[in-house]
């Protein structure tokens, strides 16, 4: 018996508790343990790619009355995101988190975060999502404010009241679908509602849950939080929050639940397109004005999230191969820049453009991974982001949507205009007298950056060359998924988690 | 379902009141209340919805046959989910007084209105 | 000092009327929390309102007798060490049913329903739940009230 997918939740939950209980002996086993188990699940991630659609039923009860965990294509695509990005988040802060005090809470904070990602990824009940979003979300309210702060506290605040409101949306929502089909599991829900003739009550909850799940990703017009918050955090949260945290808890519930439990209608396609448009024409405006470094790429998190969910929106397989492949770029670019801007502030104290500048020459690992990362974002061939984003380009173009083909170029003509602005003050230029003696970060905070912008550059050369192959192995079986929820009332979801025929 | 839109029509209300002191309120812990009074209503809305009428507490002794429980018992699922849910709401109502301590400390006053370091 | 001088010592705390009640409540208020935890799985209740009335017996002892009595007792460090043990020994359960085959399987015996040992790991899980909830609501009282308090400048 395969027990691989509990353990995934399990394991940096008691470790979240056991580092707590021995850091009180040494502070240094926080770090050593806090690295063991993330290790540990990218393991078992890895381990888990590539095996058949399988369930996991939790204390031997069956579904609908138990609570089961389904590992299918777009679990285990996000499951490997996740833990890779946790990965090397951790690494990058063995160094970077020394000059914070109670460096274990932070540890055991982190590994109650990721312990919460995983669950929202595997779990099929809907009231165990919101359980594991709620766990997730308030371990990142608390590391949003870890280092006490002004700015940092008041970002954490606006954080979480609207964080909370998203949450009550969602719980809102599931008590409207509970009370339709009296049962809140997810493949339960689907083949009840798939039934019924339409109602004005899943409208309405449908409406509430899109609500809760916009403000949860940081889609255009509730987007107010992101740039606060992920400026404000320390620099491996930062690459969490932006590269992993709006993905699983935004983008990933979502899809899931309103392309698979709550049946497919048109409209909610259409909203999807509205809000994705909006949001890439309004956060790339608003990203080129901006003269701090990670507020400006803040920004362009809310751009780029409007790509995916633009994407994703479209309805044609194309587009769902598009936009899962533009989920995985984006995780793996704007973690990496997060990073490098945090480097910068780890040599230098300040992350304001007017201030740095030549950086080229004095940190040349750091200046080279920002600049990999910038071009990879910007979408120039042959790292990974011009592919991705001449997929969505492509998509919405062959499906009909020619206006909003030419505003995703626009925008990534913004895109590429507003880094080359960061690049010119930050790289490139002449050096400030008061910076003239920084010198090169520290080797954990270096090999992250590397093994990052080496995976940019190798995802991006692996489908130039072996495109269709690449496809196959990744992409295709996410987007399988969640075509068989929009145009086939996810009859193989069902089958796989009830055992019988829809 | 249809007898009981009364009840859901004052819940509504009550978690309208939630949000108008979010929105309307300057004062940080006037907005906290107004969170925890929406978190309330959306819990008694979850008990609401598996109410029935003349129904008992579903609780099996010796003396009630499993069969009358399922008859007139109320549905005791949205019960075991709204004590999770409590739980989750306790938890952010910490976190949240602990922030507005630490905000209070740092910026010496409680008017949301003039907490706005961060900007443009 | 014996709680008998402690009440009689008006520096401290309350006055002698809440301090006297306080006195003789607040066992029984431990044993009513113990009935409602152990009597979880028969009768409402259970592991997190039992583990509530627990931790609000402790926050009427600082109450009525001032921080420094009520940390004698339970301190800042016990606190949060029972918190992660209870938190640590619910895992446990639920990897012990690993045992079993399945994760949070069920596998003590299960006995008749309706009897005080019956349900599985359920008795032992509520008697976890209530140790973590104590000590954690307790440590959140401590936490907002003896390390709050804002420092105004004419104190600095």
């Amino acid at each position: 018996m395969n027990h691989a997918l509990p353990l995934l939740v399990g394991i940096p939950l008691g470790m979240a508790i056991l580092t707590l209980l021995l850091s009180k002996v040494s502070a240094r086993i926080a770090d050593f343990t806090a690295f063991i188990t993330v290790a540990v699940t990218t393991v078992i991630a890895f381990m888990l790619m590539g095996s058949p659609v399988h369930t996991y039923w939790m204390g031997n009860w069956f579904p609908p009355f138990g609570i089961v965990l389904v590992y299918d294509g777009l679990s285990g695509l996000m499951l490997l995101i996740i833990n890779l990005i946790g990965l090397l988040s951790i690494i990058y802060s063995f160094s970077y988190m020394e000059k914070y005090t109670a460096k274990p809470k932070f540890y055991s904070l982190f590994l109650l975060m990721l312990a919460g990602m995983n669950g929202v990824v595997l779990t099929g009940d809907l009231f165990n999502l919101f359980v594991f979003l709620e766990m997730a979300s308030l371990a990142s309210y608390a590391l949003v404010g870890f280092g006490v702060e002004h700015q940092e506290l008041e970002a954490s605040f606006k954080y979480l009241i609207l964080g909370t409101v998203a949450s009550t949306m969602i719980l809102l929502g599931i008590a409207l679908t509970y009370s339709m089909t009296g049962s809140v599991n997810m493949a339960d829900v689907a083949s009840t509602l798939s039934a019924m003739p339409a109602k004005t009550t899943i409208a309405f909850a449908a409406g509430v849950f899109l609500m809760g799940f916009s403000l949860k990703s940081g889609l255009v017009p509730f987007h107010a939080w992101l740039p606060d918050a992920h400026p404000s955090a320390p620099a491996p949260i930062s690459a969490m929050l932006s590269g992993v945290l709006i993905k699983a808890l935004g983008v990933y519930a979502m899809v899931r639940v309103m392309f698979n439990v709550l049946g497919a209608m048109p409209i909610y396609q259409d909203i999807m397109l509205v809000l994705g448009g909006i949001s890439m024409i309004v956060g790339v405006l608003l990203a080129v004005g901006q003269y701090d470094l990670k507020r400006q790429f803040a920004y362009h998190s809310v751009s780029q999230l409007g790509y995916i969910v633009l994407a994703l929106g479209l309805g044609t397989n194309l587009g769902m191969i598009a936009g899962i492949f533009h989920l995985i770029n984006h995780s793996l670019f704007k973690s990496l820049l997060f990073l490098t801007s945090g480097a910068f502030e780890h040599a230098t104290g300040t992350k304001s453009m007017k201030k740095l500048g030549g950086m080229g020459q004095l940190m040349p690992v750091t200046s080279t991974s920002m600049v990999i990362g910038s071009v990879s974002i910007s979408g120039i061939p042959p790292f990974n982001g011009f592919f991705s984003k001449l997929l969505i380009i492509i998509a919405c173009i062959a499906s009909g949507h020619i206006f909003l083909g030419v505003l995703a170029s626009i925008a990534s003509v913004l895109t590429l205009l507003s880094f080359t602005k960061a690049m010119r003050f930050s790289v490139f230029g002449e050096i400030p007298e008061k910076l003239a003696n920084s010198k090169e970060v520290p080797f954990p905070m270096a090999f992250s950056m590397i093994f990052l912008a080496v995976i940019c550059l190798g995802v991006g050369i692996a489908y130039l060359v072996a495109g269709p192959t690449f496809t196959d192995i990744f992409l295709q079986p996410a987007a399988d998924v969640l075509m068989d929820g929009l145009h086939n009332n996810s009859v193989n979801y069902i089958t796989t988690v009830l055992g019988i025929g829809g | 379902m249809i007898e009981y839109v009364s009840l859901y029509i004052l819940t509504m209300a009550l978690m309208g009141m939630g949000i108008y002191a979010l929105i309307a309120k300057r004062h940080i812990i006037k907005k906290i209340i107004g969170i925890v009074t929406m978190e309330y209503a959306i819990n008694l809305f979850l008990i609401l919805v598996g109410y029935r009428t003349d129904g008992i507490a579903p609780i099996q002794d010796s003396q009630i046959s499993a069969a009358e429980l399922a008859a007139r018992a109320v549905d005791p699922l949205p019960q075991a989910l709204v004590l999770t849910s409590i739980v989750i709401g306790l938890g952010t109502l910490a976190l949240m007084a602990s922030l507005a301590i630490k905000l209070y400390e740092k910026y010496k006053t409680f008017d949301m209105s003039e907490i706005n370091r961060l900007r443009g | 000092m014996s709680i008998k001088e402690l009440s009689r010592d008006d520096s401290l705390g309350m006055t002698i009327i809440v301090k006297t009640i306080a006195r003789l409540v607040i066992s029984f208020i431990i044993l009513f929390g113990c009935y409602i935890i152990l009597y979880g799985h028969i009768t409402p209740g259970g592991g997190f309102a039992g583990g509530v009335i627990i931790a609000i017996a402790y926050v009427l002892l600082m109450l009525s007798f001032g921080g420094k009595v009520a940390m004698g007792k339970f301190s800042n460090f016990w606190a949060s060490m029972w918190d992660n043990i209870g938190a640590l020994a619910f895992v446990v359960i639920g990897f012990l049913g690993l045992t079993g085959g399945y994760f949070f399987l069920n596998f003590i015996n299960h006995g008749t329903p309706g009897n005080l040992i019956s349900g599985g790991f359920i008795p032992l899980a509520n008697i976890s739940i209530a140790i973590k909830v104590g000590a954690a609501l307790y440590a959140i009282f401590i936490g907002l009230s003896v390390y709050g308090r804002i420092i105004t400048e004419e104190e600095k």
